[in-house]
């Protein structure tokens, strides 16, 4: 085996540097473990630096007591020190440095933290290089027992990870949680409880705000702009503060929602999740882990997408990339909560919502059943169940605020740009009544009329499609533009318009047809693949319209 | 029982639940192999099998709690 070597200038001396394999375990008889001892048997390095994971250090702290046994002289840089500290593991770097007896530097390789310590230290430790190795080496080695309570003395006192359940209490947790029959249905009693409680805490939220947005436009912004050109008032106000004021109203739903994830995810739940539906998952040419992530989808499609880097085989994460899309996003929801509030009664707008849910799922599926042979996955399904922990407050508040500024961006991104555009192109040419057919939208609408009347969506509703494309949220904005009104104003507007028949195949074409311009670069960049990326949209846009004329014409046949 | 008492080529995925056994090798491809070594699944670990999944779902191992899907 060749092994990595370099000089390098340390403390005006030159030393030489060689790498030696990742291991775990150094009585380990697996190829690199054999090429690690027999390396320290044959060369003993002056200086060993010890490279260890600091996310995972629970786990590759044997090898550090181990290698201490060797007597050799030895500096230990725990790396990933800032991912660990994400991960709520808090590691008492002197405490340990004491406890062991050697130099412990916390770093991290990515952002180059601790990094000159590291080398000072590294520098240090090579004045008093190792005077030589004992014979006795491989009966030290011997010692496992000796190893296991040593690392059991070293982690009580010097390392603390989040709360978590006992290994016992996770065992009798587990019995349940993935009972072979009852594991399933408790699942998806979860998943409705989360549903449940999201809407049952967020939907008094967003009516507040969307009451506290529109006073402030009534009480302040309206006489504020009194003394403005028609058009400019007209643009601030029906246009961005409208469109975005609809939109911002649910930013409480929203946080709540990834809260209510949060909470699941950092339990550890979510990989029993993908143990319990990793038997169906296969049936589709996916698994388990593809089936978490169209759970994550349901935040967002754009992390979902991303987290598909933990499959190895390509295929297998092409098709979960093709599948994930169709996960009904926070900001779909957002379209489907405010167009059910405004078209079924209190008593059928949450079963109308489920059912998008199932659609979503079935989009999912047909999708993987229909392209699981173009991507056939070979990869071995291996997964941990780690210990069910314990939230900390401090996860969940920055989860809290990261979608606050999440939606922040967003907003100045992509939302009050589209629907200055979709102002635009209601209001222009100026000769034309506002959202008239003689507008371009209303021309740009009529143009596309021929594709969309078989399916029941109306001009206006094409326009704001079109913007969906940009970022879903745009679509609700964007009807507060065209219908020049906002709340419950815009919901009275649309039942005027559509019957619940029209309102659903919007619904059902606003879930599949394409992702939004931040998923489809997402998808692009994963995947490094442009005929993939064009093939999930023409796909997605495919499907959408078909699922859409089915219902359309189906429920129109029947008589509804 | 003991895994010991079986063929050696037996797959893991065949025992039932509560059995045990200790690993004596591991024949796999080197990534798999890299895997299951960083998740604590090497040569001379004791396991049990814990439970399956039902309708032909992945198996559940400790020493370290993992789960594989039967082949």
């Amino acid at each position: 085996m060749e092994l990595l070597t370099g000089k390098i200038l340390l403390g005006g001396d030159m030393a030489e540097i060689i790498d030696l394999p990742g291991i775990y375990d150094i009585h380990g008889f697996s190829e690199d473990e054999q090429v690690v001892r027999h390396f320290l048997h044959d060369n003993v390095p002056d200086l060993a630096v010890v490279v260890l994971n600091a996310t995972q250090i629970e786990r590759q702290l044997s090898l550090l007591i181990q290698l201490k046994q060797l007597n050799l002289n030895m500096v230990v840089l725990l790396n990933m020190a800032d991912e660990a500290k994400k991960f709520g593991i808090t590691i008492d770097g002197d405490k340990m440095a004491e406890l062991l007896g050697m130099p412990i530097h916390l770093i991290s390789a990515k952002y180059g933290q601790g990094q000159p310590e590291a080398m000072q230290a590294i520098t240090k430790a090579l004045r008093y290089p190792t005077p030589g190795m004992a014979e006795a080496l491989r009966t030290q080695l011997e010692q496992d027992a000796h190893i296991e309570h040593e690392m059991a003395r070293v982690l009580s006192s010097a390392v603390q990870v989040p709360a978590r359940l006992s290994d016992t209490r996770t065992d009798k947790l587990d019995s349940l949680m993935l009972h072979p029959w009852l594991g399933l249905p408790i699942f998806f009693g979860i998943m409705y409880l989360l549903f449940q409680g999201i809407f049952f805490f967020g939907q008094p939220l967003q009516g507040g705000v969307a009451e506290l947005l529109g006073w402030l436009r009534e009480t302040v912004l309206d006489p504020a702009c009194a003394g403005l050109p028609a058009w400019m008032s007209g643009l601030l106000l029906d246009g961005i503060y409208n469109g975005v004021a609809t939109v911002a109203a649910f930013v409480p739903i929203i946080i709540l929602f990834f809260l209510f994830m949060a909470i699941v995810e950092d339990t550890g739940y979510l990989s029993r999740a993908a143990f319990l539906m990793d038997a169906l998952m296969a049936k589709m040419g996916l698994d388990g882990r593809s089936f978490v992530m169209l759970l994550m989808g349901f935040g967002c499609n754009v992390p979902a997408l991303m987290g598909t880097r933990v499959m190895r085989s390509r295929s297998l994460r092409m098709l979960s990339m093709l599948v994930i899309p169709f996960s009904l996003c926070s900001a779909r929801l957002q379209v489907f909560v405010f167009i059910t509030a405004a078209l079924f009664s209190p008593k059928a707008a949450p079963l109308v919502l489920f059912s998008l849910y199932l659609f979503s799922f079935a989009a999912a599926i047909i999708t993987a059943l229909l392209f699981k042979r173009q991507f056939a996955n070979t990869e071995p399904f291996v997964l941990e169940l780690p210990p069910y922990r314990f939230p900390t407050g401090r996860q969940m508040l920055l989860r809290g605020w990261h979608e606050v500024t999440h939606f922040l961006r967003r907003a100045s991104q992509f939302i009050i740009a589209g629907v200055v555009l979709v102002w635009l192109l209601t209001n222009l040419p100026a000769s034309a009544a506002p959202a008239s057919a003689d507008t371009l939208a209303g021309m740009i609408g009529a143009w596309l009329h021929p594709l969309f009347a078989p399916i029941g969506i109306n001009e206006q509703l094409t326009i704001a499609l079109i913007f969906g494309f940009v970022a879903k949220e745009i679509v609700i904005g964007s009807l507060a533009v065209i219908y020049g009104m906002s709340g419950d104003a815009l919901g009275g507007a649309l039942v005027q318009q559509l019957d619940w028949v029209q309102a659903y195949s919007f619904m059902l074409f606003t879930l599949i047809y394409t992702p939004c311009l931040s998923t489809i670069a997402t998808l692009r960049n994963e995947s490094k693949n442009n005929g993939f990326t064009a093939f999930a949209l023409a796909w997605s846009l495919a499907l959408a319209w078909l699922v859409s004329f089915l219902f359309y014409q189906a429920a129109r046949a029947l008589g509804y | 029982m003991n895994a010991n008492d079986f063929n050696p080529h037996t797959p893991l995925s065949s025992l039932a639940p509560g059995m045990r056994g200790t690993i004596t090798d591991i024949h796999t491809d080197d990534a798999l192999r890299q895997r299951l070594q960083a998740l604590g699944f090497r040569s001379g670990k004791d396991i049990e099998i814990i439970r399956k999944a039902s309708f032909g779902g992945p198996v559940h191992y400790s020493t370290v709690s993992l789960v594989a899907r039967r082949a």
